[in-house]
């Protein structure tokens, strides 16, 4: 077993709030390992849980951090950093 | 008849019997269970994984934005931190609907506290713990009610999943007594383009079949609307969906008087739509947009590019710019950071550049650049300017700098009052209706408690756009109005009446503004004007215009 920690800037430009945190906790799920996400120095909550997401009320610029628990963590927190950072917002 | 006020969405009107929404359900009590904590879990979650799955498939039917939103609340339904909080009230001996209300509950008053977007979706939890708990019970899910003919659909609020499956060919107005703007409810009907009052909280009085009118221009619904009513609301849907079929020709009244019909804009991108739905140049052009995120003045080049995109949009048309507006409802730190406990009352619009006058020298000297450098013709005018000294100042200054056209906005009694001589110097001069209106009748347009006195077409209003109207007239210069009166079809032409020479507004008001000009001679137009103004406060002035204008159209 293997924890892997990382801080991450959010950078939809609506924040993580509806569609980001929609995709973001479908994929936390999805990865089948505990993951908790945390706002700057907040609770963490469960990543896979949308609500959990939604009531971080992260904005684009926040500083959010993943704490995962498992085998391939490294490779989960690349993946789940990548959707955090990417501005799915656009258009 | 009665009026009930709310949030208008769009301009359309539209009348017909109500068809409200089922009533949620009662709040579960607090009763001890009869079943064991395992029994109610599993009743729990499969009522859950049922609501989660009919919700995905509403969201595969309706496609689009809509289906991400039910598959986030599909997703909400089987969240594992509620389903978390949902074991430990049945732990507790509570019974499966008790605890599904309770812990949505508290997750609900979380995203309310947030306010804004987030408590907003508010009401999508709402919607998902209505359906299990429905579920729970055996009972159908609240939703849309179908009276078997076209109907009014009053609600709370409209859920996602209510919207997504609509039947809009039934929907002839969404009323919502909860919901602001940015509710779903209002978001569906810009996207549809269905007229819709939102917010208006005395729609929870509203019973099913009563005939209503729901009037998105005003933001108000009409219960018991008389026979006169009830046709000049038809008249005016009519009107509309003539005017959107109409073709494009420049504004002029029915005599073919010329009555330039301009867009009011706030960003250079506005440009190409405006042209496109028949603009005859840009009315007011709001610079705020350029400073309000700034924490600093942006430099000359930065506003040189800005004003040249916008200018460059229409070569040869008037193009009216409006120096920097700040204060009151829109605050610049680096321009006025002193508290004030009047700010509409403060150191705002030209006062606050004449306060920090290098701000306005640095937006004057962008504004000759860019019109030396292009090719449309350029008007310049100065925000709440109240006395004739401050006329002098702004066109004096603007002179130095080789602004062709200066002008002055008449928002404050003072400047209408004394518009003869205002507009001896000014070149033109340009009515903010909103602002006018605040002030004259003393009532803070940003304050909920008052927003009844904030209507142009109160007539002592009416009267200081006349007094402009005719300053104008005296010294042979022009008057524009710029502000949302314009954009309502008949006081447009009670404006025209009363001297006005220009109309701006929102581009999507164009269409409806035009055709209602077409319809009317100057003579009619004073006609109606005369009446308003004869009338002693805003409704019966509306209802006088009416009148006069019914046998002419």
């Amino acid at each position: 077993m293997t924890q892997v920690t990382r801080t991450i800037r959010v950078g939809s430009s609506n924040g993580l709030h509806a569609r980001p945190a929609k995709l973001f906790a479908q994929a936390a799920k999805d990865a089948g390992i505990p993951i908790t996400i945390s706002k700057g120095s907040g609770g963490a909550v469960n990543a896979a849980s949308i609500l959990g997401v939604i009531s971080l009320g992260a904005e684009k610029g926040d500083y959010v951090t993943l704490v995962a628990d498992g085998d391939d963590a490294e490779a989960v927190v690349d993946a789940l950093a990548e959707l955090l950072t990417t501005d799915h917002d656009e258009n | 008849m009665s009026e009930l006020r709310g949030v208008g969405i769009g301009l359309g009107v539209a009348q017909g019997p109500v068809a409200r929404m089922a009533e949620p359900l009662p709040a579960p009590e607090d009763a001890p269970s009869s079943r064991t904590p395992d029994e109610e879990l599993a009743r729990v979650r499969e009522a859950v994984a049922a609501v989660a799955r009919e919700l995905e498939e509403r969201g595969s039917h309706a496609g689009g934005m809509a289906r991400e939103v039910l598959e986030a609340q599909a997703m909400m339904a089987e969240d594992p931190t509620l389903d978390t909080e949902v074991s430990t009230r049945v732990n507790a001996g509570k019974t499966g609907e008790f605890a599904v209300h309770d812990a949505f509950a508290t997750f609900r008053d979380t995203l309310a506290a947030m306010g804004g977007y987030l408590g907003e979706r508010a009401a999508d939890l709402d919607d998902v713990a209505q359906r299990v708990i429905a579920r729970l019970r055996g009972l159908p899910a609240p939703g849309v009610p179908d009276p078997g003919h076209p109907f009014i659909l009053v609600a709370k609020d409209l859920a996602p999943a209510d919207t997504a499956l609509l039947d809009l060919d039934k929907v002839l107005a969404l009323v919502t007594s909860d919901g602001g703007p940015t509710s779903h409810t209002a978001i569906l009907a810009r996207e549809k383009s269905i007229v819709a009052v939102v917010g208006a909280v005395a729609a929870t009085e509203l019973r099913d079949g009563e005939t209503v009118i729901v009037d998105a221009a005003k933001g108000v619904v009409t219960t018991q609307p008389s026979a006169e009513e009830l046709s000049q609301a038809e008249h005016r849907a009519a009107a509309r969906a003539d005017a959107a079929a109409a073709p494009i020709t420049p504004g002029a009244l029915k005599d073919g008087t010329p009555i330039p019909l301009l867009a009011n804009l706030g960003k250079p991108e506005g440009a190409a739509q405006a042209v496109e739905l028949g603009a005859e140049g840009v009315g007011l052009f709001r610079t705020e947009f350029l400073f309000l995120s700034a924490s600093q003045a942006p430099t000359v080049e930065e506003q040189k590019k800005s004003y040249t995109e916008l200018l460059s949009a229409f070569p040869g048309k008037k193009v009216v710019v409006r120096a920097l507006d700040a204060g009151a409802d829109k605050p610049l730190a680096f321009l006025n950071d002193a508290h004030e406990e009047n700010p509409a009352l403060g150191l705002r619009g030209l006062r606050a550049l004449r306060a920090s006058e290098d701000i306005l020298r640095e937006q004057l000297t962008a504004l000759a650049e860019a019109d030396a450098a292009t090719d449309a013709d350029l008007w310049v005018m100065a925000p709440m300017v109240s006395t004739v000294e401050e006329t002098d100042y702004f066109v004096t200054m603007a002179r130095e700098y080789g602004i062709k056209t200066a002008g002055v906005m008449v928002e404050v009694p003072s400047s209408a009052l004394l518009a003869d001589r205002v507009l001896q110097i000014a070149d033109f001069a340009s009515i903010g209706t909103n602002d006018l209106t605040q002030y004259t009748l003393a009532a803070d347009r940003l304050l909920g408690s008052v927003s009844s006195f904030q209507d142009p077409w109160h007539p002592a209003v009416l009267r200081l756009i006349k007094a402009t109207g005719d300053g104008g007239k005296a010294n042979g210069k022009p008057v524009g109005i710029c502000g949302e009166a314009a954009a309502d079809p008949l006081l447009a032409v009670v404006l025209v009446g009363l001297g006005a020479t220009t109309l701006s507004m929102a581009p999507t008001a164009l269409a409806d503004v035009r055709a209602s000009l077409l319809t009317y001679t100057r003579d009619d137009a004073e006609r109606i004007a005369a009446a308003a103004l004869a009338a002693d406060d805003a409704a019966s002035a509306r209802a006088a215009a009416y009148a006069a204008a019914d046998p002419a159209a």
